[in-house]
Protein backbone atom coordinates (compact mmCIF):
# COMPACT_ATOMS: atom_id res chain seq x y z
CA UNK A 1 0.00 0.00 0.00
CA UNK A 2 2.38 2.29 1.12
CA UNK A 3 4.68 1.77 -2.03
CA UNK A 4 1.43 2.34 -4.14
CA UNK A 5 1.30 6.02 -2.63
CA UNK A 6 4.65 6.83 -3.55
CA UNK A 7 2.96 6.84 -7.33
CA UNK A 8 0.39 9.23 -6.47
CA UNK A 9 2.41 12.56 -7.30
CA UNK A 10 3.53 10.98 -10.92
CA UNK A 11 -0.11 10.22 -11.27
CA UNK A 12 -1.14 13.58 -10.21
CA UNK A 13 1.73 15.57 -12.35
CA UNK A 14 0.09 13.42 -15.81
CA UNK A 15 -2.67 14.12 -15.18
CA UNK A 16 -2.35 17.93 -14.83
CA UNK A 17 -0.11 17.69 -17.80
CA UNK A 18 -2.63 15.64 -19.84
CA UNK A 19 -5.39 18.55 -19.11
CA UNK A 20 -2.35 21.71 -19.46
CA UNK A 21 -1.72 19.90 -23.12
CA UNK A 22 -5.71 19.63 -24.31
CA UNK A 23 -5.68 23.01 -23.62
CA UNK A 24 -2.15 24.16 -25.39
CA UNK A 25 -3.93 24.17 -29.36
CA UNK A 26 -6.58 26.06 -28.91
CA UNK A 27 -6.61 29.59 -29.49
CA UNK A 28 -8.56 31.87 -26.71
CA UNK A 29 -9.17 34.69 -28.72
CA UNK A 30 -11.45 32.51 -30.52
CA UNK A 31 -14.90 32.48 -28.73
CA UNK A 32 -17.91 30.35 -29.75
CA UNK A 33 -21.29 32.09 -30.35
CA UNK A 34 -23.99 32.22 -28.37
CA UNK A 35 -26.03 32.63 -31.16
CA UNK A 36 -25.36 28.77 -32.28
CA UNK A 37 -28.62 27.51 -32.66
CA UNK A 38 -30.85 30.48 -32.18
CA UNK A 39 -32.24 32.86 -35.10
CA UNK A 40 -30.34 35.63 -36.79
CA UNK A 41 -31.57 38.99 -33.68
CA UNK A 42 -34.13 41.03 -34.99
CA UNK A 43 -33.11 44.16 -37.32
CA UNK A 44 -34.31 46.77 -39.41
CA UNK A 45 -31.38 48.25 -41.24
CA UNK A 46 -30.76 49.92 -44.74
CA UNK A 47 -29.65 48.42 -47.52
CA UNK A 48 -25.90 49.52 -48.55
CA UNK A 49 -26.83 50.23 -52.33
CA UNK A 50 -29.98 51.63 -51.66
CA UNK A 51 -31.03 53.84 -47.97
CA UNK A 52 -34.88 53.67 -49.09
CA UNK A 53 -35.19 49.71 -48.77
CA UNK A 54 -34.91 48.13 -45.43
CA UNK A 55 -33.60 44.84 -44.56
CA UNK A 56 -34.75 42.63 -42.08
CA UNK A 57 -34.25 38.59 -40.94
CA UNK A 58 -35.91 37.27 -43.98
CA UNK A 59 -33.22 37.95 -45.83
CA UNK A 60 -31.71 34.93 -45.26
CA UNK A 61 -34.53 33.31 -45.26
CA UNK A 62 -35.23 30.23 -48.27
CA UNK A 63 -31.16 29.47 -48.63
CA UNK A 64 -28.29 28.58 -46.42
CA UNK A 65 -26.28 31.57 -46.51
CA UNK A 66 -22.97 33.27 -45.20
CA UNK A 67 -23.14 36.34 -43.14
CA UNK A 68 -19.99 38.07 -43.33
CA UNK A 69 -19.14 40.98 -41.21
CA UNK A 70 -16.68 43.15 -42.92
CA UNK A 71 -15.89 47.20 -42.89
CA UNK A 72 -13.38 49.11 -45.00
CA UNK A 73 -11.16 49.92 -42.21
CA UNK A 74 -10.58 46.15 -41.32
CA UNK A 75 -7.00 45.35 -42.44
CA UNK A 76 -7.99 41.57 -42.62
CA UNK A 77 -11.33 42.42 -44.55
CA UNK A 78 -9.00 43.17 -47.58
CA UNK A 79 -7.57 40.14 -47.06
CA UNK A 80 -9.99 37.69 -46.91
CA UNK A 81 -12.05 39.37 -49.43
CA UNK A 82 -10.60 38.12 -53.15
CA UNK A 83 -11.31 34.48 -51.63
CA UNK A 84 -14.94 35.23 -51.16
CA UNK A 85 -15.43 36.89 -54.54
CA UNK A 86 -13.65 33.28 -55.27
CA UNK A 87 -16.55 31.55 -52.86
CA UNK A 88 -19.33 33.75 -54.37
CA UNK A 89 -18.59 32.85 -58.18
CA UNK A 90 -16.58 29.73 -58.49
CA UNK A 91 -18.70 27.72 -55.74
CA UNK A 92 -22.06 29.72 -56.08
CA UNK A 93 -22.07 30.40 -52.46
CA UNK A 94 -24.63 32.79 -51.49
CA UNK A 95 -23.06 35.71 -49.12
CA UNK A 96 -24.70 38.78 -47.56
CA UNK A 97 -22.73 41.34 -45.96
CA UNK A 98 -22.69 43.29 -43.27
CA UNK A 99 -20.83 46.35 -43.53
CA UNK A 100 -19.95 47.28 -39.33
CA UNK A 101 -19.19 50.61 -38.09
CA UNK A 102 -18.50 51.77 -41.64
CA UNK A 103 -19.07 54.90 -44.20
CA UNK A 104 -21.22 54.21 -47.30
CA UNK A 105 -18.28 56.40 -49.39
CA UNK A 106 -15.54 54.20 -47.84
CA UNK A 107 -17.91 50.72 -48.24
CA UNK A 108 -18.29 51.79 -52.01
CA UNK A 109 -14.57 52.67 -52.60
CA UNK A 110 -13.66 49.30 -51.49
CA UNK A 111 -15.95 47.11 -53.09
CA UNK A 112 -14.97 49.09 -56.59
CA UNK A 113 -11.60 48.22 -55.94
CA UNK A 114 -11.94 44.71 -54.72
CA UNK A 115 -15.49 43.56 -56.26
CA UNK A 116 -18.21 43.32 -54.64
CA UNK A 117 -19.21 38.77 -53.38
CA UNK A 118 -22.44 40.27 -51.49
CA UNK A 119 -25.73 39.55 -52.93
CA UNK A 120 -27.12 41.67 -50.10
CA UNK A 121 -25.34 44.40 -47.79
CA UNK A 122 -26.69 45.13 -44.83
CA UNK A 123 -25.68 48.56 -43.28
CA UNK A 124 -24.70 48.99 -40.27
CA UNK A 125 -23.04 51.99 -39.40
CA UNK A 126 -23.86 52.30 -35.65
CA UNK A 127 -22.93 48.28 -35.56
CA UNK A 128 -26.76 48.02 -33.73
CA UNK A 129 -26.77 44.46 -35.27
CA UNK A 130 -23.40 43.69 -34.99
CA UNK A 131 -23.55 43.94 -31.19
CA UNK A 132 -26.65 42.01 -31.15
CA UNK A 133 -24.56 39.35 -33.06
CA UNK A 134 -21.81 39.51 -30.81
CA UNK A 135 -19.01 40.77 -32.90
CA UNK A 136 -16.17 41.61 -31.37
CA UNK A 137 -13.53 42.06 -34.27
CA UNK A 138 -14.24 42.43 -38.11
CA UNK A 139 -14.20 40.03 -40.17
CA UNK A 140 -16.43 37.54 -38.68
CA UNK A 141 -18.43 35.29 -40.87
CA UNK A 142 -21.41 33.30 -39.78
CA UNK A 143 -22.99 30.50 -41.74
CA UNK A 144 -27.16 30.92 -41.23
CA UNK A 145 -29.29 28.11 -42.42
CA UNK A 146 -32.53 28.52 -44.82
CA UNK A 147 -34.36 29.00 -41.80
CA UNK A 148 -32.54 31.86 -40.60
CA UNK A 149 -30.98 30.00 -37.17
CA UNK A 150 -27.01 31.00 -36.63
CA UNK A 151 -25.38 27.28 -37.41
CA UNK A 152 -21.53 28.60 -36.88
CA UNK A 153 -19.72 31.97 -36.52
CA UNK A 154 -15.73 31.81 -37.84
CA UNK A 155 -13.79 34.85 -36.14
CA UNK A 156 -10.75 36.28 -38.34
CA UNK A 157 -10.74 35.70 -41.84
CA UNK A 158 -11.93 33.22 -44.37
CA UNK A 159 -9.39 31.16 -46.44
CA UNK A 160 -9.32 28.21 -48.24
CA UNK A 161 -8.18 25.96 -45.45
CA UNK A 162 -11.02 27.77 -42.84
CA UNK A 163 -13.41 27.15 -45.86
CA UNK A 164 -12.67 22.80 -46.09
CA UNK A 165 -12.26 22.18 -42.80
CA UNK A 166 -14.52 24.64 -40.89
CA UNK A 167 -17.49 26.15 -42.70
CA UNK A 168 -17.75 23.74 -45.87
CA UNK A 169 -19.12 20.68 -43.27
CA UNK A 170 -21.03 23.12 -41.65
CA UNK A 171 -22.90 24.72 -44.69
CA UNK A 172 -22.99 20.68 -45.99
CA UNK A 173 -24.82 20.14 -42.87
CA UNK A 174 -27.39 23.10 -42.81
CA UNK A 175 -28.14 22.10 -46.23
CA UNK A 176 -28.82 18.64 -45.52
CA UNK A 177 -31.35 18.86 -42.81
CA UNK A 178 -33.10 21.95 -44.07
CA UNK B 1 17.99 72.99 -4.76
CA UNK B 2 15.68 74.49 -3.47
CA UNK B 3 13.52 74.56 -6.76
CA UNK B 4 13.94 71.07 -6.65
CA UNK B 5 9.89 70.26 -5.04
CA UNK B 6 9.08 72.60 -7.56
CA UNK B 7 10.51 70.92 -10.23
CA UNK B 8 8.77 67.67 -8.97
CA UNK B 9 5.54 69.42 -8.73
CA UNK B 10 5.75 70.68 -12.09
CA UNK B 11 6.90 67.03 -13.27
CA UNK B 12 3.49 65.51 -11.42
CA UNK B 13 1.11 67.77 -13.15
CA UNK B 14 2.35 67.04 -16.88
CA UNK B 15 2.16 62.94 -16.09
CA UNK B 16 -1.68 63.53 -15.17
CA UNK B 17 -2.47 62.76 -18.75
CA UNK B 18 -0.22 59.64 -19.59
CA UNK B 19 -2.60 57.50 -16.69
CA UNK B 20 -5.76 59.30 -18.06
CA UNK B 21 -8.27 56.77 -18.48
CA UNK B 22 -11.48 55.81 -20.78
CA UNK B 23 -12.58 59.16 -21.76
CA UNK B 24 -16.24 59.85 -22.22
CA UNK B 25 -18.01 60.78 -19.29
CA UNK B 26 -21.79 59.88 -18.09
CA UNK B 27 -24.01 61.45 -15.93
CA UNK B 28 -25.90 59.60 -12.94
CA UNK B 29 -28.34 61.16 -10.82
CA UNK B 30 -27.07 59.69 -7.84
CA UNK B 31 -23.50 58.97 -6.22
CA UNK B 32 -25.21 55.52 -5.44
CA UNK B 33 -25.84 54.60 -9.26
CA UNK B 34 -22.31 56.08 -10.53
CA UNK B 35 -20.41 53.18 -8.15
CA UNK B 36 -22.93 50.31 -9.58
CA UNK B 37 -21.87 51.54 -12.82
CA UNK B 38 -18.43 51.49 -12.02
CA UNK B 39 -19.06 47.86 -10.32
CA UNK B 40 -20.67 46.63 -13.32
CA UNK B 41 -18.12 47.72 -15.91
CA UNK B 42 -15.33 46.48 -13.76
CA UNK B 43 -16.80 42.70 -13.95
CA UNK B 44 -17.27 42.65 -17.20
CA UNK B 45 -14.43 41.44 -19.46
CA UNK B 46 -13.91 42.86 -22.66
CA UNK B 47 -14.11 39.63 -25.76
CA UNK B 48 -11.65 41.80 -27.92
CA UNK B 49 -9.14 42.31 -25.55
CA UNK B 50 -9.14 39.43 -23.25
CA UNK B 51 -7.63 40.32 -20.26
CA UNK B 52 -8.67 43.78 -19.09
CA UNK B 53 -12.06 44.40 -18.22
CA UNK B 54 -14.43 47.10 -20.16
CA UNK B 55 -13.54 49.80 -17.77
CA UNK B 56 -10.27 49.47 -18.30
CA UNK B 57 -10.21 48.99 -22.30
CA UNK B 58 -10.12 51.17 -24.87
CA UNK B 59 -11.25 48.55 -27.45
CA UNK B 60 -14.19 50.12 -29.42
CA UNK B 61 -16.27 47.01 -28.46
CA UNK B 62 -15.44 47.88 -24.77
CA UNK B 63 -17.44 51.25 -25.29
CA UNK B 64 -20.07 49.99 -26.73
CA UNK B 65 -20.91 47.62 -24.28
CA UNK B 66 -19.98 50.52 -21.90
CA UNK B 67 -23.09 52.50 -23.70
CA UNK B 68 -24.87 49.30 -23.22
CA UNK B 69 -24.60 49.15 -19.53
CA UNK B 70 -25.32 52.85 -19.37
CA UNK B 71 -28.30 52.68 -21.74
CA UNK B 72 -29.53 49.61 -19.74
CA UNK B 73 -29.37 51.19 -16.12
CA UNK B 74 -31.38 54.83 -17.26
CA UNK B 75 -33.70 51.85 -18.36
CA UNK B 76 -33.99 50.62 -14.87
CA UNK B 77 -32.67 47.56 -15.50
CA UNK B 78 -31.18 45.36 -12.41
CA UNK B 79 -27.81 44.19 -13.10
CA UNK B 80 -28.46 40.63 -13.40
CA UNK B 81 -30.58 41.56 -16.59
CA UNK B 82 -27.11 44.04 -18.02
CA UNK B 83 -25.11 41.15 -17.14
CA UNK B 84 -27.71 39.11 -18.86
CA UNK B 85 -27.74 40.43 -21.69
CA UNK B 86 -24.23 40.91 -22.52
CA UNK B 87 -24.09 37.48 -21.66
CA UNK B 88 -26.58 36.55 -24.24
CA UNK B 89 -24.34 38.45 -27.02
CA UNK B 90 -20.92 37.59 -26.10
CA UNK B 91 -21.44 34.72 -23.94
CA UNK B 92 -20.25 33.49 -20.83
CA UNK B 93 -16.84 35.01 -21.61
CA UNK B 94 -17.82 38.31 -20.65
CA UNK B 95 -18.08 37.76 -17.24
CA UNK B 96 -15.22 37.32 -14.83
CA UNK B 97 -17.48 35.44 -11.88
CA UNK B 98 -18.80 32.79 -13.77
CA UNK B 99 -22.43 31.67 -12.06
CA UNK B 100 -22.61 28.65 -9.72
CA UNK B 101 -24.06 25.69 -11.70
CA UNK B 102 -23.50 22.27 -12.72
CA UNK B 103 -20.63 22.65 -15.03
CA UNK B 104 -19.00 25.35 -12.67
CA UNK B 105 -20.04 24.00 -9.04
CA UNK B 106 -16.18 21.97 -9.26
CA UNK B 107 -14.72 25.29 -9.85
CA UNK B 108 -16.55 27.20 -7.21
CA UNK B 109 -15.77 24.28 -4.63
CA UNK B 110 -12.54 23.54 -5.01
CA UNK B 111 -11.40 25.64 -2.80
CA UNK B 112 -13.57 24.36 0.12
CA UNK B 113 -12.71 20.33 -1.17
CA UNK B 114 -8.69 21.72 -1.01
CA UNK B 115 -8.96 23.15 2.24
CA UNK B 116 -11.43 20.29 3.73
CA UNK B 117 -8.44 17.58 2.12
CA UNK B 118 -5.49 19.22 3.33
CA UNK B 119 -7.16 19.30 6.77
CA UNK B 120 -7.93 15.60 6.59
CA UNK B 121 -4.35 15.04 5.70
CA UNK B 122 -2.85 17.61 8.23
CA UNK B 123 -5.29 15.45 11.04
CA UNK B 124 -4.05 12.45 9.69
CA UNK B 125 -0.52 12.81 10.34
CA UNK B 126 -1.05 14.04 13.78
CA UNK B 127 -3.68 11.47 14.55
CA UNK B 128 -0.31 8.50 13.57
CA UNK B 129 2.01 10.65 15.30
CA UNK B 130 -0.11 11.32 18.81
CA UNK B 131 -0.69 7.57 18.33
CA UNK B 132 3.35 6.22 18.27
CA UNK B 133 3.66 8.36 21.13
CA UNK B 134 1.46 6.59 23.49
CA UNK B 135 3.10 3.49 22.60
CA UNK B 136 6.03 2.28 24.63
CA UNK B 137 9.18 2.66 22.52
CA UNK B 138 10.38 -0.48 23.65
CA UNK B 139 8.54 -3.22 25.17
CA UNK B 140 9.89 -4.61 28.57
CA UNK B 141 11.18 -7.78 26.53
CA UNK B 142 13.23 -5.50 24.06
CA UNK B 143 14.21 -3.09 26.93
CA UNK B 144 15.70 -6.41 28.52
CA UNK B 145 17.79 -7.24 25.85
CA UNK B 146 19.37 -3.94 25.22
CA UNK B 147 20.47 -3.33 28.75
CA UNK B 148 22.13 -6.71 28.64
CA UNK B 149 23.86 -5.59 25.29
CA UNK B 150 24.60 -2.78 26.64
CA UNK B 151 25.96 -4.11 29.91
CA UNK B 152 28.07 -6.25 27.98
CA UNK B 153 29.80 -3.56 25.54
CA UNK B 154 30.24 -1.95 28.38
CA UNK B 155 32.40 -4.74 30.20
CA UNK B 156 34.36 -4.88 26.99
CA UNK B 157 35.40 -1.24 27.12
CA UNK B 158 36.20 -1.78 31.17
CA UNK B 159 38.46 -4.50 30.22
CA UNK B 160 40.49 -2.24 27.82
Amino acid sequence: MKRVLLFLPLLIAVGVGVFLFAGLGKDPTKLESVLVGKPVPEFSLESLDNPDVKLDPSVFQGEVSLLNVWAEWCPSCWDEHEYLMYLAREQGVRIVGLNYKDQRENAFRFLNRLGNPYETIIFDPKGTLGFDLGVYGAPETFVIDADGVVRYRHVGVVNQKVWDEVLLPVIAQARGSS
Amino acid sequence: MRLLPAFLAVLMMLSGPAIAEVSEVYDFDTRAEEQRYQQLISELRCPKCQNQNIADSNAPISKDMRDEVYRMMQDGASNDQIVGALVDRFGEFVQYKPPVDNRTILLWAFPAIATIGGFLIVAGVVWRARRREDEPPLSAEDRARAEQILASQSDKADRR
